[in-house]
């Protein structure tokens, strides 16, 4: 039962809609009059460089940016007329590891489980299972700053689930993970589909990931959407039924996928890793 | 859940959450409780001494004491925008800013939890004044009172802080601004000497000085001979009145941080 179910317009089969979504700093246009929708249950990829406005998408569609043009619907909510609602359905995990290292991972989930106002009762139990689910119960008592980053990333997924929400935010979810706890990541979030029909909404810059994870994907560029569809339409898209995710990214924009960006994402990761100790 | 339950809740938990990490870490008090004690034993003793600022009938040393509290309770309170800038840098604010949350609630949760470090420096506090012979109140309803006062105290201030951080957003600037406003605060105020002595316009500020109603509200609690110059009704409805307008301006500005 997804206890998260307000009394909405459930004739929405698109649980996330944008129309003409646009967002300006001064004379910057970060995100340009974007249009798109994602279904129920659909883990749904925003591929593109730093600066081609994911990250401003993100934070609009979290309520925590207003847009300056255009609109925006998550669950059936308007993100800026009924933003608290929106927050009350949605779970965000932003790009940096965010967990509290001078917490233990069960302390970080327990302030989460009373910010969403889960009845007392239930805050244990959902915890636990939370924990369980992303394999850190052993870990639950310990110090967040021993934690290593593929643990704090699960812990960051088991604690925007706590309240189930319908959909759930991913920024650059394994970025300067080591392979194994990639693919720890990649499993969970597969399940989490499949255990609670959760929309995923996530950025990337990682061929392997999008093509691991998502049934379709945006390109973004300065802004703008330049294709979007499943994978393989936009592969077919490019003429060549086997591009790599690469070529097709190239095609589409005209740039590389960045592997410099990529770096210096898994270098601040690393920072962060230094900073939780 | 009622919509006021909720909001108590959610303050509490972001309370809750900021006093468990001082449980796994108290060091930091032991460091912060070096500044009262020394001003207490060395200025305090110094000035005392020399008779050098009147305080009619009260000891200097015993009009020292509270004023010496409330200057803990501000620096305690007034570096504590540090920490969420420090938490935005690491996406935690942006976390909360996502939860159906009200903003003043978060507000008012951190602001409660700076009065639970402020009172871990009354307590050192008290224990040097006995040591020195203060003339302490001990009933039940001035302990009260007391700790009413530094929770007030350090929620205004800490308050004052979170808004001054969501302006600056980042780390030096805050340092900066930080020094450059607790001073004036704290000589603009009569912790350390009485406002009668102060020339006119020093006596002006001191009046628009909400620390001055903090001390002026302790001097009247803490000690057993001690008076309100102010008034206690007009001291708490200062506080009171102060936080309050700040909470609400500061759950405006909050979202500001994570631009």
């Amino acid at each position: 039962m997804n206890d998260a179910a307000l009394a909405r317009d459930d004739r929405v089969a698109d649980v996330l809609t944008t129309l003409g979504l646009t967002r300006r700093f001064g004379h910057l246009t970060a995100v340009d009059s974007l249009t798109l929708s994602v279904g129920a249950g659909e883990i749904f990829g925003l591929l593109g460089r730093n600066g081609a406005g994911k990250s401003t998408l993100i934070k609009m569609l979290t309520t925590l940016l207003p847009p300056t043009a255009g609109s925006a619907r998550v669950g059936g909510y308007d993100i800026v007329h009924d933003a608290s609602r929106v927050r009350a359905i949605i779970g965000y995990v932003p790009q940096s590891l965010s967990a509290d290292g001078e917490l233990t991972g069960r302390e970080n989930l327990a302030v989460f489980a009373r910010l969403y106002d889960l009845p007392r009762l239930m805050r244990a139990q959902r915890v636990d299972e939370g924990l369980a689910f992303m394999g850190l119960t052993e870990a639950a008592d310990t110090m967040v700053r021993a934690y290593s980053g593929g643990m704090i990333r699960r812990l960051e997924i088991a604690q925007s689930m706590l309240h189930r929400p319908p959909v759930l935010f991913l920024d650059e979810p394994t970025v300067g993970l080591d392979p194994v706890a990639r693919e720890a990541v990649w499993a969970h979030i597969r399940e989490l589909r499949k255990r609670y029909g959760t929309t995923i909404v996530l950025t990337s810059h990682y061929m392997d990931e999008v093509e691991q994870l998502c049934d379709r994907v945006a390109i973004l560029r300065q802004g703008r959407s330049v294709a979007l569809g499943a994978l393989a339409e936009l592969k077919a898209g490019t003429g060549d039924p086997a591009a790599s995710l690469d070529a097709v990214f190239a095609y589409f924009t005209g740039d590389a996928v960045e592997s410099g960006a990529a770096y210096r994402e898994t270098s601040l990761t690393r920072q962060d890793f230094q900073r939780h100790g | 859940m009622g919509a006021i339950a909720r909001y108590c809740n959610d303050a509490f938990a972001i309370a809750d959450m900021e006093v468990r990490k001082l449980r796994h870490d108290p060091g930091e008090l032991a460091t912060r409780a070096i500044q009262p004690v020394l001003w207490l034993l060395v200025f305090g003793q110094v000035f005392a001494h020399t008779r050098a600022i009147p305080t009619g009938e009260v000891a200097y040393i015993d009009f020292l004491a509270p004023g010496i509290l409330a200057q803990s309770v501000l620096f305690v309170a007034i570096f504590y925008g540090i920490s969420v800038i420090w938490e935005r840098d690491l996406g935690i604010v942006h976390k909360f800013l996502v939860s159906p949350a009200p903003r003043t609630a978060l507000v008012l949760g951190k602001a409660l939890s700076a009065g639970v470090r402020a009172l871990s420096q009354a307590v050192i506090v008290y224990a040097v004044a006995l040591v020195m012979g203060v003339g302490m109140d001990w009933s039940a309803a001035a302990l009260a009172g007391v700790v009413a006062l530094v929770v007030l105290g350090a929620a205004l201030f800490s308050t004052f802080s979170l808004i001054i951080a969501c302006v600056v957003k980042t780390r030096e600037r805050f340092m900066g601004i930080g020094q450059v406003l607790t001073m004036p605060l704290f000589f603009a105020s009569n912790a350390i000497y009485p406002i009668a002595i102060m020339p006119d316009w020093l006596k002006w500020i001191a009046h628009v000085n909400p620390l001055t109603y903090e001390v002026d509200g302790l001097r009247a609690l803490m000690l057993e001979r001690g008076a309100s110059g102010l008034g206690l009704p007009l001291d708490f409805a200062v506080l009171t009145g102060t936080l309050a307008l700040l909470v609400l301006c500061c759950g405006r500005m909050y979202p500001r941080i994570v631009v």
